[in-house]
């Protein structure tokens, strides 16, 4: 087959360096504002008032989050808005030492998929961890959101700073 | 299968480099017309055209498909773009398969491209916008955090060692070396050269992860009386399977590829496998990352749940072993351009049943193979099984 | 075609130039709950394949794939976007029941154009990026240019062109999907202003949010499931090149070539007399002319002066766009065929209300991609 392999031209970083190569480059202008509508509508606002919302569904009873108005495995409408925990497990997690464009980081960032107490087994979301030394991450370590302060929070997935390890005695009251 | 039975007749492909100087109409082009000249077919003989392509944001043009139109000889011919992800390199030969097997058309042409090298500063970067836009963009995130965290499940609900999987990174690359169009090919290397590759997201260490590419692949597909005119090997779909998973990959239990196994099962029921492990003579599934290449495995029923590791690492998988996995190097050795790592795939299986190999030719006459390509958020599987 | 198939169902959802209360999720469940309903059907049991119609950059989330599964009941199910024109999904839902590997398959289309707050640089987006894309004008110029041209190589007037803005907007008023309608006549279409000359404002049309989704099944099934399946006579669909420096300014040979193919598959020799109706794109008020023209439903050069006697108007001898079109709907971008494709449905289901043709036996729908691209896709449909 190798008759049928076409041998493409390897172009190397000196190439541009050198000006041996002539290109064309462009800014896309992308800027969207997209509607939440009513289930991750009302998350929003629950995480502006510090609080994790779920949503129930009437045939399998599953309480999901994120909240949505439709349940995909029975395909029947939501029913109700059920107040969840901020506490919950960690179901994976990483240790990441570059950053979403490739720069090294010198400390890791944290992300894991944190199953949510209140809602169904399994049910994660994804976020951050922090306050931990991320050599004693486990899966199945318990865990509780760190809010930012209430006149920060927004009304978005970063209201919540990041996920710590709980402690046994303290429960904080949410604001 | 009645109806229209279909055959892969010819294919041709584009060197896979970290970044080519053809741009993204030219790969196209520089493939699709090999994969004519193979099998000695022109421009004519195509009924219509099928593009798989992943990302526009890579190649930076939005519509991508209609800037790659003349490339992929689509001038006016029905011309289709298929777009599920990195499924897409081997949902494309699906979509070709359809389009014949409907008795609309004849002969179709399947090409695949990927250039991902436009993207800066670094393509990696493009891979921000796969996350939902609300609940999970403003954590800025990284592919790489969707692959460790589900590396990091797999090892710990199996309690797997990352030896064995980094066997898969080894035996791969190993491969690639006796690939014309490979970009990591390396005859030498050794699990201890992956295992001290640095620690990009742990559990993933760079050598664990398949490099940005560029590059193109094209296939020629025809129903069975053309096929059995243009040549005396064609290489048959024999059974085709996709299936997606949820978007909330999070709610999701990520040790297991579900979306794997409901695609191998249509496949496999259409194909009349019901023995995998013994009627798959080669497979080629999606390996972005050497994990995958085990999880997918498994997800394809080909090894029992946390076992493809300890068979890899017994060589049960190399080119001269029980169940020949990768022999083209895949995406580890050969590259990933996306949409064309998943249709080498289809051309390695291609070639390998039609004995033209070369150095990478699995010996005993392999009769049936698959391969399988998976996307989105650990989402979608797609699986193409043939046979000679 | 060697196999039957229909249209068994269809729902929607919109549409509106704004629709802030719901999400595309939300918008897309609503659509698709009102088409199963329609059809009797379950989509976690009794639907084989789904096929959805969307481009990233017009989501603003890259492998949009990902995020169509869970409100169409397509969780564990075999799913593809098709990046293309509405219609395209809908043929390729088509072509998989003609396999016979497929019985019933879900088509869904949507827009949220209201989300997107730099359409026209989007649009720049898909411009070739070396020889194009670097002139950096308003994209419309190109449709500006093809209008152009196209007056000058048939001898068709801006006050025709205006015609068909008026017709459309006017029928929009007797259409409850249609946000546009206005009693606009050809002179205040003449009158807005310029856009891309001698393109004028009324004369594009604006966008609106929605989403469509089309059950299909194959004859038998179609038959069990309702008694009143809309039937897919033909389809077809083509590329002309891309190259803006080689293309034809002037033919809309695309639409020639997937008319021809629509035509050749549904076994029709003479378009205009087996043919009643059609929903033909608009998004631009000389495109329907051109595009009436390359389709074959009119001798080259004749569409405008058609248009102006009233040849295609709702009362006329074959209506064109009696919904409103692109014009007089809004434009629903990758889901704008398929609007154009509801039309048709409704039509030929005797449920149009007072925009009802008399004896609407067959239609056919055409759709087009859109500025900067050469690509459409067209269906003919019965009762």
């Amino acid at each position: 087959m190798r008759e049928y392999v076409y041998d493409s031209v390897y172009l190397r970083r000196k190439d541009f360096e050198e000006g041996n190569v002539l290109f064309e480059t462009w800014d896309p202008n992308a800027c969207y504002a997209w509607d939440t509508g009513v289930a991750i509508g009302r998350y929003l606002q629950g995480l502006k008032a510090g609080k994790l919302i779920g949503r129930s569904c009437p045939e399998c009873r599953r309480v999901m989050i994120p909240p949505r108005l439709f349940c995909e495995q029975c395909f029947c409408a939501t029913d109700r808005w059920v107040d969840l925990q901020d506490t919950g497990t960690v179901v994976t997690f990483s240790l990441c030492y570059v950053t979403w464009d490739m720069i090294r980081l010198e400390e890791p960032q944290l992300p894991a998929v944190i199953e949510i107490d209140g809602a169904s087994p399994g049910m994660g979301i994804m976020h951050m961890l922090g306050e931990v030394d991320p050599q004693a991450i486990k899966i199945g370590m318990r865990v509780q959101a760190v809010w930012k302060p209430a006149e920060e929070r927004i009304g978005a997935i970063t209201d919540i700073a990041y996920f710590k390890p709980t402690s046994a005695s303290s429960v904080e009251p949410l604001e | 299968m009645n109806g229209n039975r279909v055959a892969i007749v010819g294919a041709g492909m584009t060197k896979f480099v970290r970044r080519a100087q053809e741009t993204a109409k030219e790969l196209a082009w520089e493939a699709a017309h090999l994969a004519l000249e193979s099998c000695e077919m022109t421009l004519d003989d195509v009924d219509a055209v099928v593009i798989g392509t992943a990302p526009d944001a890579f190649d930076a043009v939005h519509m991508k498909s209609e800037y790659l139109s003349d490339g992929c000889g689509a001038w006016g011919k029905p011309y289709m773009r298929g777009y599920v992800g990195g499924g897409t390199g081997v949902f494309a030969p699906i979509q070709g398969w359809y389009h014949v097997a409907s008795g609309l058309f004849d002969t179709v042409l399947v090409v695949c491209e990927e250039k991902m090298s436009s993207c800066q500063p670094h393509p990696q970067g493009a891979f921000l916008t796969i996350f939902d836009h609300t609940t999970e963009r403003p954590l800025w995130p990284n592919l790489l955090w969707i692959f460790a965290l589900e590396m990091n499940a797999y090892m710990s609900r199996y309690g797997l060692d990352k030896r064995d999987i980094a066997t898969v990174a080894v035996k791969n690359k190993r491969n690639a070396a006796d690939h014309p169009a490979a970009l990591l090919g390396d005859p030498n290397i050794t699990v201890e050269d992956i295992l001290n590759t640095e620690v990009m997201a742990w559990p993933v260490q760079r050598g664990d992860v398949s490099p940005i590419t560029d590059g193109a692949v094209a296939l020629v597909m025809c129903a069975n009386h053309v096929a059995r005119r243009v040549t005396d090997k064609p290489v048959w779909i024999e059974g085709v399977g996709w299936s997606i998973d949820t978007a909330y990959w999070a709610n999701r239990d990520l040790s297991y590829p579900t979306y794997v196994e409901e695609a191998a099962r249509m496949a496999y029921e259409m194909a009349g496998i019901t023995e995998p492990r013994k009627q798959i003579h080669i497979a080629e599934p999606y390996d972005p990352f050497d994990y995958k290449e085990l999880h997918h495995l498994e997800g394809l029923m080909l090894f029992d749940k946390g076992k493809a590791p300890e068979a890899a690492a017994a060589g049960v998988t190399q080119r001269d072993g029980d169940l020949p996995v990768c022999p083209s190097g895949g995406l580890l050795g050969v590259g990933n351009p996306i949409a064309a790592a998943g249709l080498m795939k289809v051309a390695e299986i291609f070639w390998q049943l039609r004995g033209e190999a070369d150095a990478r030719q699995v010996p005993g006459n392999p009769k049936r193979g698959l391969a399988q390509a998976w996307g989105d958020l650990m989402q979608v599987g797609t699986v193409v099984v043939m046979g000679v | 075609m060697i196999r039957e198939v229909a249209i068994v169902g269809a729902g929607w959802s919109g549409f509106r130039s704004i629709t802030p209360d719901l999400s595309y999720k939300e918008l897309m469940y609503e659509a698709a709950v009102q088409a199963y309903e329609e059809a009797g059907i379950n989509p976690r049991r009794d639907v084989d394949s789904f096929v959805t119609v969307a481009e990233d950059y017009n989501e603003g989330t890259s492998i949009f794939d990902e995020y169509v599964p869970d409100q169409l009941g397509a969780l564990h199910r075999p799913v593809q976007t098709i990046a293309g024109e509405g219609i395209h999904g809908l043929a390729a839902a088509v072509m998989q029941i003609l396999t016979g590997k497929f019985d019933v398959v879900v088509v869904e289309a949507h827009s949220k154009a209201s989300n997107i707050l730099t359409l026209p640089y989007i649009l720049a987006f898909a411009f070739d990026p070396v020889f194009n894309r670097p002139l950096a004008a308003h994209p419309y110029y190109v449709a500006g240019m093809e209008m152009q041209r196209y007056l000058a190589e048939t001898g068709t007037t801006h006050r025709e062109c205006a015609c068909v803005a008026a017709k459309n907007r006017y029928n929009a008023l007797l259409n409850p999907l249609a946000g546009y309608g206005a009693a606009v006549s050809a002179d205040d279409v003449l009158a807005s202003e310029p856009i891309a000359e001698p393109l004028t404002r009324l004369e594009c049309a604006g966008h609106s949010d929605g989403a469509i989704v089309f059950v299909l099944a194959s004859g038998e099934t179609a038959r069990a499931l309702t008694d009143a399946p809309v039937w897919v006579r033909g389809v077809g669909w083509a590329n002309d090149t891309f190259w803006m420096e080689s293309r034809p300014w002037g033919e809309a040979r695309y639409a020639r070539d997937a008319g021809q193919m629509a035509y050749r598959t549904a076994g029709i020799k003479s378009p205009r007399a087996e043919i009643n109706f059609a929903e033909v794109d608009d998004t631009f008020a000389y495109k329907e002319l051109q595009h009436l023209e390359a389709l074959g439903l009119c001798p080259p050069g004749t569409a405008g002066e058609w248009t102006a006697a009233g040849g295609t108007a709702l009362s006329g001898e074959f209506p064109v766009n009696p919904s409103g079109g692109a014009l007089g709907e809004g434009h629903l971008l990758d889901a704008t065929g398929l609007a154009r494709v509801l039309e048709v449905v409704l039509q030929l289901r005797g449920e149009a209300g007072q925009r009802q043709i008399e004896d609407a036996e067959v239609g056919l729908a055409f759709g087009w991609r859109g500025v900067p691209t050469t690509g459409g896709a067209a269906v003919i449909l019965s009762n």
